[in-house]
């Protein structure tokens, strides 16, 4: 089931008594979701990325637009008319009943002709149980359950009534870092095995990139760029989205751009041809540097992490933005670096540098020179 | 004071071989760090003993001395002919019968009508603030300004019948004496000041209890497309259960120890209106008219113990299958 948002924005009133201006949440969204993929709303807090959810679901009344599951118009169904389930960040599982009797809730509140015999209800939480493997767990309660256990609790019971659509808000943020790789590989393999839309809302970009199919940047209620995780990490749409993303983050230089070419410092570093003169924000990847002894960029260097199978070098710079500078180079380059320099050379990968416009901060593209 | 003892001690046995002293002194501190919780109780159980315990032993001990004469201190002999006497005694008999009424009307009611202002409370945004204090006023009104309020409310005097009875009349009834009339009348008036007076704080610990469920789950049960009175009776209920109980739990207790409400409407002489209560009937045979009768007070109190003790442990029963902590 395709979930397509038109125009979709939502205001909340101010509280405020001297600032009467609202606050819009989620601002003019008008995007697609292709039928049985996983999605990833990512930004940081505050950006809307509850309150898109929530508009999905229906828990929330659009200001304006409108909501598509498929060709159906929900948006004036209430919640338990759209056919979703929903995961909460903290789960929200009834700390009074067992697992089972979480799971079976949903179903018995089926009426009329979708009404289930107390068998039927039973194989189906079986089911839903079975395919997050918490089957053995049937009769404790919530309490008894490790974090990593409640949340796949929770996303049976969301599971259990076979939603069109699957909706999960920062389902992994209350898990420790090893849980959270495990569990996020383990939403991966349930959306496949049952093909339900899923829509996941996170403010970790690694957990966004490492599972969705596509993913949604937002910032202040606005999207900023929609597409494939490798797709929006290699091409950023601004500079926002370029910072967003990546661990270590994008080294951000201020540059200027003079007949073609581009230069940090003093430094002539690269051939941007079709940029136009003038100064730029220049973001370059960690691992977009090359250490070359006659390389164009001259760095102080300030320390080598080493991390096994890569180096990280820490430099400063000039136009750096941020006080150090961080570069991932393969660990063989690290005899390249003689123990008691001072300073660093680097030349840059042309497909890993970003130039942006200094107040807008939108992208601007340039050919790469071979 | 210990501790000095063993400094001096400590001090005295300078010189001497350090082991033995610091194994004593170690065993000192093991014995001390053990002790430490009891210690800190010791004021607390020393005064509960003192003004809890030991009264309660006395008053079980002169339940069954027969015959006691307080002015000597002297009784008969020894047995059960004082639990005998107050239970054939119809005075208690009529005590056992009000407060029982009182306690099996009171307490539900209470506690639901209670809970029915909370949820109401609860699910409206405005006027709430202004509702809840109006609610609590009762509490904090001065005890013979709210029996004032009743004896407008009910009391026939000689120029007025009571609101209440106007309101009857007003609709074609015929007005009923609520304050010296029929049996059912006067326990009515007892039952409606009891629960008018336990109310407000019913209401508070209610709506403080509703205020504090999580409202995700109340979302989740949303989206799931839980009705109404399915959330209230699997979702709400449960989440509040524990202060339900303990509602339910001390208004059983205080309801078998009421008195003071039956005083403030019907007067002194409980027994002559035939609204006493057990606690009442206690006094009575202490201080009241008739009066001086320890023994018989001893054994009507035990009597009550037994009952208050019962009832309760019969609710702890039922509330293990039932609350949810
Ligand atoms: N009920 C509300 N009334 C007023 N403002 C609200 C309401 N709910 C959310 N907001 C505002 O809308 C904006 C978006 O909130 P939202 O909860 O969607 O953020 P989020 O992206 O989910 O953040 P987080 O990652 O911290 O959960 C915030 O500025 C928030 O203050
Ligand atoms: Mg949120």
């Amino acid at each position: 089931m395709k979930v397509v948002l038109r125009n979709l924005t939502k205001k909340f009133p101010s509280r405020d008594k001297k600032n009467k201006a609202d606050v819009i949440a989620v601002n003019n969204f008008d995007f697609e979701i292709p039928d049985g993929k996983l999605i990833g709303l990512l930004g940081p807090s505050g950006c809307g990325k509850s309150t898109t959810l929530n508009l999905i679901s229906g828990l929330e009344k659009p200001t304006e637009g409108q909501v598509f599951f498929g060709e159906d118009d929900v948006t004036g169904l209430p919640p338990e008319h759209r056919g979703i389930g929903l995961v909460f960040q903290n789960y929200a599982l009834y700390p009074h009943l067992t697992v089972r009797q979480n799971i079976l809730f949903p179903l018995e509140n089926l009426k009329g002709k979708d009404k289930l015999s107390k068998a039927e209800m039973l194989e189906k939480a079986m089911e839903a149980a079975k395919l997050v493997q918490i089957d053995e767990l049937m009769e404790r309660k919530p309490g008894e359950l490790s974090g990593g256990q409640q949340q796949r609790v929770a996303i049976a019971r969301a599971l259990v009534k076979r939603p069109r659509v699957l909706l999960l808000d920062e389902p992994l943020s209350n898990l420790d870092a090893r849980l959270r790789l495990q569990t996020r590989e383990e939403i991966k393999r349930i959306q496949k095995e049952t093909g339900i839309t899923t829509i996941f809302v996170t403010h970790d970009q690694e957990e966004a990139m490492s599972i969705s199919d596509m993913i949604v940047v937002m910032k202040d209620g606005m999207v900023q760029q929609i597409g494939r995780p490798q797709e929006v990490y290699d091409s950023p749409a601004n500079l926002f989205v370029a910072k967003f993303l990546g661990t270590p983050p994008i080294n951000v230089f201020q540059g200027q751009v003079k007949g073609g070419t581009l230069y940090l410092d003093k430094d002539p570093v690269l051939e941007v041809s079709g940029a136009a003169d003038g100064p730029v924000c220049a973001g370059v990847r960690p691992e977009g540097f090359l250490l070359r002894k006659d390389g164009t960029l001259g760095c102080e260097l300030s320390g080598v992490e080493v991390m096994g199978r890569d180096i990280s070098v820490v430099a400063s710079n000039k136009a750096s933005m941020m006080p150090t500078i961080r570069a991932i180079i393969g660990a063989e380059n690290l005899a390249e670096i003689s123990a008691d320099a001072s300073q660093v050379r680097f030349c840059l990968k042309p497909n890993k540098v970003f130039l942006f416009h200094p107040e807008t901060e939108e992208r601007i593209l340039f050919e790469v020179v071979k | 004071m210990q501790k000095n003892i063993q400094k001096e001690k400590q001090s005295q046995s300078t010189g001497t071989t350090l082991s033995p002293n610091t194994s004593r002194k170690a065993g000192f501190f093991r014995c001390f760090s053990r002790c430490k919780g009891w210690l800190y109780l010791l004021p607390a159980m020393l005064f509960l003993g003192f003004f809890m315990v030991y009264p309660l032993i006395d008053v079980f001990v002169y339940s069954f001395e027969e015959g006691y004469n307080s002015a000597s201190q002297t009784y008969f002999g020894t047995g059960t002919y004082n639990y005998s006497y107050v239970l054939h005694d119809p005075y208690f008999l009529q005590a056992l019968k009000n407060t029982f009424l009182l306690v099996i009307i009171t307490v539900p009611l209470s506690t639901g009508i209670a809970l029915l202002i909370s949820v109401g409370l609860n699910s409206i945004k405005p006027l709430r603030d202004f509702l809840q204090t109006v609610y609590f006023l009762p509490y904090v009104t001065n005890t013979l300004a709210v029996g004032l309020v009743f004896m407008i409310l009910f009391k026939k005097t000689a120029y007025s019948d009571g609101l209440v009875n106007l309101l009857i009349q007003w609709f074609g009834g015929k007005s009923v004496d609520f304050i010296s009339g029929p049996y059912w009348a006067k326990m009515f008036v007892l039952c409606f000041y009891t629960i008018w007076v336990v109310m407000p704080f019913k209401i508070l610990i209610l709506t403080s209890a509703l205020a504090s469920v999580n409202r995700d789950y109340y979302k989740a049960a949303q989206v799931d497309g839980t009705s109404k009175f399915r959330t209230f009776m699997r979702i709400t209920l449960p989440m509040i259960s524990p202060m339900i109980f303990y509602l339910v739990i001390t208004g059983f207790i205080g309801a078998f120890k009421a008195y003071s409400d039956a005083v403030a409407l019907f007067g002194t002489d409980l027994n002559a209106a035939g609204m006493n209560t057990i606690v009442g009937y206690v006094y009575d045979m202490l201080y009241g008219d008739s009066g001086g009768y320890p023994s018989y007070a001893s054994a009507a109190a035990i009597l009550l113990f037994a009952i208050v003790l019962t009832i309760t442990c019969i609710n702890l029963l039922i509330s293990k299958k039932n609350v949810h902590y």
